[in-house]
């Protein structure tokens, strides 16, 4: 596995949280016993996180939007702190809502930019809704709501 | 109406920047057509038959004269192909049949949005810029996400209204945009929301349906309904809470759609609707998202309850117009009076194109966009123009976009009507059809969509020609006639009292005609999909049909009876002699003719 060097996002005010690990050989499967990879179809409530570090939850494809639920689910309901690892199909434009869906780190597709993939977490400084990270709507932050 | 704040203002621009940044990458080869369709599709631009096709979102159907001016300018700057792409519609579409296809503008769809047709990828960017600097988007028009949320297009001045359902739609369109979680769910999701005791939202047909009601302790609370919709299956929603305090409504729906995104199918598109998980699971679905919703509240502290204040805010914009707050930027008209002679016309127009007001002196005026010449909800940029002009002349500025597609002016002076209705005839909005059988619903159909099985608009004229008499049209009285290009139902084919839905078969466009639809109104009684009357019929015999339809429905009517109720208490039988008799091609086993629209199979958005 490779970290991405392009990581300095500091300035932008919304924290960039998601680390980008590009594809390898190497990153495609966990094999460590802390680690567990969790099919769509699983409810993440009804498996034991005793000594799991890491969560692996797979995009099947880019439009499948099952692990953004079992995201929230692992880090809102469940508590989990570990590592929340999105796999599979992970492609630029889909970054941020992982990000904001809980996940912290991300193996990007083979093939794509790292760079172009930092800007798209760019876009946007806030949101509406709140989400696995910031869990408070913008309709009763402190500031920025109505201003 | 809503008014944007800097916050709003400042997220529509980052969105369109965001969306010019995916277009750029797109266009250098550096995203792909498959990672980039989704992520159009999210910001409302399709790739149709012969050119993209942008769904501009008007939250709710309320939009402003600055607004509509700005659409106006879309259509005339925009909405326009290259010559190239032109003629090879043009040509493509005349082996169909088709001779005309308009350019230069919108077309009001029944989600209440805004479509434009012809306008080129590469300018897309621009016209998303455009809009955002009138406080307006395509965001979540398509893709498999929550969609633009709709509603009663009397929203705020109906006089059976319980509560204004206008601000807590805006709360679940802030709440539903770019949420992240939702953004990829298994199939589109549309929500529908009235306040009144009619329902002219055909809230029953939606993904999720809220009817706004006070219980008996005069508290604001939403009745859910879950898992209605068209298409292949078309289901009527199912209630699944009977009283939902408002405070309430988005950690609610944060449960339905959270279920139906993790169990909801992906393996079928024609399943994957909402509707199919809840049909499937019963009960089983409700447990699951009252289950989900306790631990929202008691788990994760309810985090998006609407707090009063909140409500306040969003619904200190929605203030009615009275003299005092109109502005009077636009020079009030010299009265009209009505002579003799226009009295029959002016009085139909009344009866059909006027409705009362919660305010007594106001009323709520319908300039219908159903005439010969021009597709159903069709409006060529000066048309939009002159709406915005009428908006700011009668209407306090602003206008609303009805389901059935029309425009609609809420807050006209009762005073105004008589010079109102001359500056409606004199731009060609005043036909008095409002609710009448060329008040038709139809979808763009095989003309212009993609998913098109066959053409909509050529059978909109030909029922729009035939029956052009207003005598004949209020004889026929309330009906409602809606027409599909395909079985993805955009035509509402399903909820008509007659229903027709073009579909392909021999390589040849043939049209089903289905009876005793309904969308949940009084008119038309508890929502329910009509049915089919027979064999599929040829475009030359569609409209026979329907007058064969509407002369047995008169000869058997008991006085005051609409085709509706005639439907019911007749039933089929005598409809389906009738229809039958007008076939004059499909009578003969029908001519196969060789040639089709090759889309039915095809990849499409």
């Amino acid at each position: 596995m490779r970290w991405s060097t392009n990581l300095d996002c500091e300035t932008d005010i919304m924290q960039k949280t998601i680390q980008l690990i590009e594809a390898s050989d190497t990153s495609a499967s966990a094999t460590d016993p802390s680690t567990l990879a969790l099919a769509n179809d699983i409810d993440p409530r009804t498996v034991s996180l005793n000594g799991i570090t890491r969560i692996d939850l797979r995009f099947p494809k880019f439009t499948d939007g099952r692990a953004y639920s079992q995201a929230y689910l692992l880090r809102r309901r469940m508590g989990f702190t570990g590592e929340l690892r999105a796999t599979g199909d992970v492609l630029p434009d889909q970054l941020q809502l992982m990000q904001r869906s809980g996940f912290d780190t991300a193996v990007l597709c083979a093939g794509q930019d790292c760079a172009i993939a930092e800007r798209q977490l760019t876009h946007f400084e806030r949101f509406y809704q709140g989400d696995a990270v910031h869990t408070t709507p913008l309709f009763k932050a402190t500031t920025g709501a109505s201003a | 109406m809503y008014q944007y704040t800097d916050f709003d203002r400042h997220f529509v621009r980052q969105r369109a920047a965001q969306y010019r940044d995916q277009l750029e990458r797109n266009l250098r080869g550096e995203l792909s057509d498959d990672a980039f369709r989704p992520l159009r599709l999210q910001n409302g631009w399709y790739i149709q038959r012969y050119a993209p096709m942008l769904r501009v979102a008007v939250p709710y159907g309320e939009i402003s004269s600055r607004q509509m001016r700005a659409l106006a300018t879309i259509a005339r700057e925009y909405d326009q192909p290259s010559a190239h792409v032109f003629d090879d519609a043009l040509a493509k579409q005349a082996i169909l049949g088709t001779q005309h296809l308009p350019t230069g503008y919108g077309h009001f769809t029944t989600r209440q949005n805004v479509q434009f047709n012809w306008i080129p990828l590469d300018k897309s960017a621009d016209v998303m810029d455009l809009l955002a600097s009138v406080d307006m988007h395509g965001i979540q028009t398509s893709g498999n996400c929550i969609r633009n949320i709709t509603t009663d297009a009397l929203a705020g001045v109906a006089v059976d209204e319980i509560v204004d359902p206008r601000p807590y739609c805006e709360i679940l369109r802030q709440w539903s945009t770019l949420h992240p979680e939702f953004l990829h769910l298994p199939r589109k999701f549309k929500i529908a929301v009235s306040g009144t005791t009619e329902d002219r939202a055909a809230v029953s047909w939606h993904d999720v349906g809220l009817h706004l009601v006070k219980n008996d302790a005069g508290e604001v609370g939403f009745k859910v309904l879950v898992g209605g919709g068209m298409g292949r299956t078309p289901i009527p929603g199912t209630v699944i809470r009977e009283f939902l305090p408002w405070h309430q409504i988005l950690n609610f729906l944060e449960a339905v759609v959270r279920v139906y995104n993790r169990w909801g199918r992906r393996d079928n598109m024609y399943k994957a609707r909402i509707k199919i998980l809840v049909k499937a699971e019963g009960p089983r679905y409700t447990e699951e998202v009252e289950a989900e919703y306790q631990a929202i509240v008691t788990h994760d502290g309810a985090p998006h309850t609407v707090t009063q204040a909140e409500l306040d805010r969003v619904s200190a914009s929605f203030v009615p117009a009275t003299h005092a707050n109109i502005a009077s930027s636009a020079p009030e008209l010299a009265a009209y009076q009505v002579t003799e002679g226009e009295q029959p016309e002016y009085q139909r127009w009344l009866t059909r194109n006027v409705k009362p007001h919660k305010n007594p002196a106001r009323r709520a005026v319908t300039l219908s966009f159903k005439r010969l010449g021009d597709a159903p909800g069709d409006a060529s940029g000066h048309q939009l123009a002159t709406a915005a002009d009428l908006a700011d002349q009668f209407s306090a500025g602003e206008l609303r976009v009805t389901h059935e597609q029309n425009l609609v002016l809420p807050w006209v002076r009762a005073d105004q009507l008589p010079t109102l209705w001359n500056a409606t005839r004199q731009a060609g909005f005043a036909r008095a059809n409002i609710g009448l059988l060329t008040d038709m619903i139809a979808c763009p159909g095989g003309d212009f969509c993609a998913l098109a099985n066959a053409r909509s608009l050529p059978i909109a004229e030909s029922i729009t020609e035939r029956f052009q008499d207003m005598d004949e049209l209020f004889d026929i009285g309330e009906i409602d006639l809606h027409i599909s290009g395909c079985i993805n139902s955009c035509g509402h084919h399903h909820s008509g009292h007659i229903g027709i839905l073009g579909v392909d078969k021999d390589g040849r466009e043939w049209y089903q005609v289905s009876l005793g639809g309904s969308d949940g109104s009084t008119l038309s009684g508890a929502a329910t999909p009509g049915k089919v009357i027979g064999p599929s019929f040829a475009a030359s015999e569609v409209a026979e049909v329907i007058e064969a339809l509407l002369n047995t429905y008169r000869e058997h009517r008991q006085s005051g009876e609409t085709f509706i109720a005639a439907v019911r208490r007749l039933g089929l039988e005598p409809f389906k002699i009738a229809a039958n008799l007008a076939r004059q091609e499909t009578g003969d086993a029908g001519k196969v003719v060789n040639i089709h629209l090759n889309s039915a199979d095809a990849l499409v958005d």
